[in-house]
């Protein structure tokens, strides 16, 4: 079967991202980017199925500017076959991420669709639910065990309680969480070959997808900070200060 | 506006989180009416949803079909009851985060996640970016779909209401998938997400054995929950479920205690709200401590115990 892994470009988790002081959003300028982390999990997935012999084509695919080709030319360096880009300069929802994907899969006819639970910049946590209803298939979000047989997939998801075992019949959307797998380094030959890997650029008009935003951002603030407090000497100042503060 | 607030319940309780929802939805204005998807047994759920102060109404699903709270069977169900209603609410909890962007697709509505705001009938703030930007934002939707973030907003009483019960009724299983089992975490300590205080343990504490011999005694003796960090997690000393985090827990007790972690902006997204923090670790430089009202520089195998005594 084949899958299909969407990834996004984002703000390299390592950094503290700037909130620009006229309040219109968050300066990415000059700034490390990077795949999203939940999506590079999303790829090992993906190729693993594909080197166990379950999978015999692993498509990455990305919703953004120019400079996502770069991202999805990671993901073929991981070791995914082939690329499509899906240009544009505007922000696009995962609502409308959604639509573009149900496209692509129209066009694909993936098996599965492997992508991160929540990209680390909107924090939305939507987009794969969003998809597996616009498609009418079932949906294991924040996967940290993916069993994929000839009819089915059984997903173990990691819930607020424990976790969680379901079966959903194939076609499905897996959601990926932290502990599903530890993604690959890409190595220098792989990085050099997935140079040579397809790269289809497309537009959403391609797809006709309306990608009008339905949320307007009104305005974008640093959160209240949190003054430093003070460095205690030792444990029975700690536990008078807390005695003190009515803590314990 | 009249909105739906999707209950988070384990058949017989009402989640805490879900009174906190009923206060978002509130906030905008209009009646709020809270609706149980469950089994057989959801009619105790109903029944407590019913005592919540400033309920309406609830709505009682009763399907085998419901009893887990599968997204493919509950979206449609809600999808197909909001033609009454102008909002959905659900809790940002895992099964609310599952269920609601699904509703959302099915009624071509952009949800807004994770929301700790309201700011007026169609405009929220949420944070972005693990909680290092507060968005303000504003939607154009015919209905909105909300998840709420329950440690933003008060608890509705939980007592107080009257509200009536109503059976309904949705298209049932959708033949997608099926429920296999849960590995419940089983803990007789209060839950993470709702206990007055936490003890949290890092990387540092080594091993699943010397997490439990040096963090358990402390929170035994304080009543506390037990959290971690991904790294504590990731090297299996806790269960998943332990995780705070932009990606696993938001909590915020009177009391968070970090034990071993440094504070990265990961953790720190999904605890500095805390009323108090206490940090202790043997790094001066810690960011942790950049947030803490009580910082300890100091071997934690040391501190510890000595901390547990002398509470
Ligand atoms: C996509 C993504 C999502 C993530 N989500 C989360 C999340 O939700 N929650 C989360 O916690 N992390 C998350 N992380 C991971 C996060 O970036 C950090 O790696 C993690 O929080 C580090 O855990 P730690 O503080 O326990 O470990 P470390 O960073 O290794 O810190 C260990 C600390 O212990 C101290 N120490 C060591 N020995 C002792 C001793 N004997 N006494 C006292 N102190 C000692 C050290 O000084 C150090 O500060 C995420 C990462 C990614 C990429
Ligand atoms: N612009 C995009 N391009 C490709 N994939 C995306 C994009 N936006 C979101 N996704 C996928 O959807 C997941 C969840 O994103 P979100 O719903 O925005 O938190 C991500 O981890 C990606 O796998």
């Amino acid at each position: 079967m084949k899958i299909l892994v969407p990834v996004k470009r984002v703000i390299d988790y390592n950094l503290k991202p700037r909130v620009r002081s006229d309040g219109t959003g968050v300066d990415l300028s000059n700034i490390k980017m990077s795949m999203n982390p939940f999506d590079e999990i999303a790829v090992e997935e993906a190729i693993r199925l594909a080197e166990a012999g379950k999978a015999d084509e692993v498509v990455v695919v990305s919703i953004g500017p120019a400079k996502a080709q770069e991202t999805l030319r990671t993901g073929m360096a991981m070791g995914a076959d082939r690329a499509i880009l899906v240009e544009t300069d505007d922000e696009v929802e995962p609502l409308a991420v959604a639509k573009i994907l149900k496209a692509v899969v129209a066009e694909e006819n993936p098996g599965m669709v492997i992508m991160g639970k929540q990209a680390i910049d909107d924090d939305s946590n939507q987009t794969g639910q969003m998809l597996a209803a616009l498609l009418g298939w079932a949906q294991g979000t924040f996967a940290s065990k993916v069993e994929l047989d000839s009819d089915a997939v059984t997903v173990t998801r990691e819930v607020d309680g424990g976790l969680e075992t379901v079966k959903l019949g194939l076609p499905a959307i897996v959601t990926t969480d932290l502990r599903l797998n530890e993604p690959r380094f890409a190595k220098l030959p792989n990085i050099m070959k997935a140079k040579k890997k397809p790269l289809d650029v497309k537009s959403p008009s391609d797809y006709r997808v309306d990608i009008t935003p339905r949320l307007k951002t009104l305005k974008v603030v640093e959160p209240p900070v949190r003054e430093a407090g003070e460095i205690v000497p030792d444990v029975d100042t700690l536990v008078a200060k807390l005695k003190a503060m009515g803590a314990v | 506006m009249s909105a739906l607030v999707l209950a988070e319940h384990d058949g017989g309780k009402l989640n805490p989180a879900t009174l906190a929802t009923v206060t978002a939805a509130a906030a905008v204005g209009g009646p709020v009416h809270i609706l149980v998807a469950g089994g057989d047994d959801a009619s105790a759920a109903a029944d407590e949803a019913a005592k919540v102060a400033g309920v309406e109404k609830v709505l009682l699903a009763s399907d085998a079909a419901y009893a887990r709270q599968l997204a493919e069977n509950v979206a449609p169900l809600v999808a197909g009851l909001m033609d009454g209603y102008e909002a959905f609410f659900a809790p940002a909890t895992t099964t609310g985060k599952n269920i609601a962007p699904r509703v959302a697709a099915m009624l071509d509505v952009m949800q807004l996640s994770d929301i700790i705001g309201v700011e007026g009938p169609k405009t929220f703030t949420r944070p972005i970016y693990a909680g290092n930007a507060i968005a303000t934002v504003e939607s154009s939707d015919a209905k909105l779909v909300i998840t709420v973030r329950a440690t933003a907003f008060d608890k509705a009483a939980a007592e107080g209401g009257s509200a009536s019960v109503e059976a309904v009724s949705g298209p049932g299983d959708a033949g997608l998938s099926t429920f296999v089992g849960l590995d419940a975490t089983e803990s007789e300590r209060p839950e993470l997400t709702s206990a007055g205080i936490i003890v949290s343990g890092g990387r540092a504490l080594k091993d699943s054995a010397t997490f439990e011999a040096t963090i358990t005694p402390l929170a035994d003796k304080l009543g506390a929950a037990i959290g971690a960090s991904r790294a504590a997690v990731d090297a299996g000393y806790v269960p998943n479920d332990y995780q705070v985090g932009q990606t696993g827990k938001i909590v915020a007790p009177e009391l968070y205690i970090a034990i071993g972690i440094s504070g990265a902006i990961q953790h720190l997204a999904g605890m500095k709200d805390s009323k108090v923090i206490v940090a202790i670790n043997k790094d001066p430089d810690a960011p942790i401590f950049q947030v803490a009202d009580l910082g300890l520089v100091a071997d934690l195998f040391d501190a510890v115990p000595e901390l547990t005594g002398k509470l």
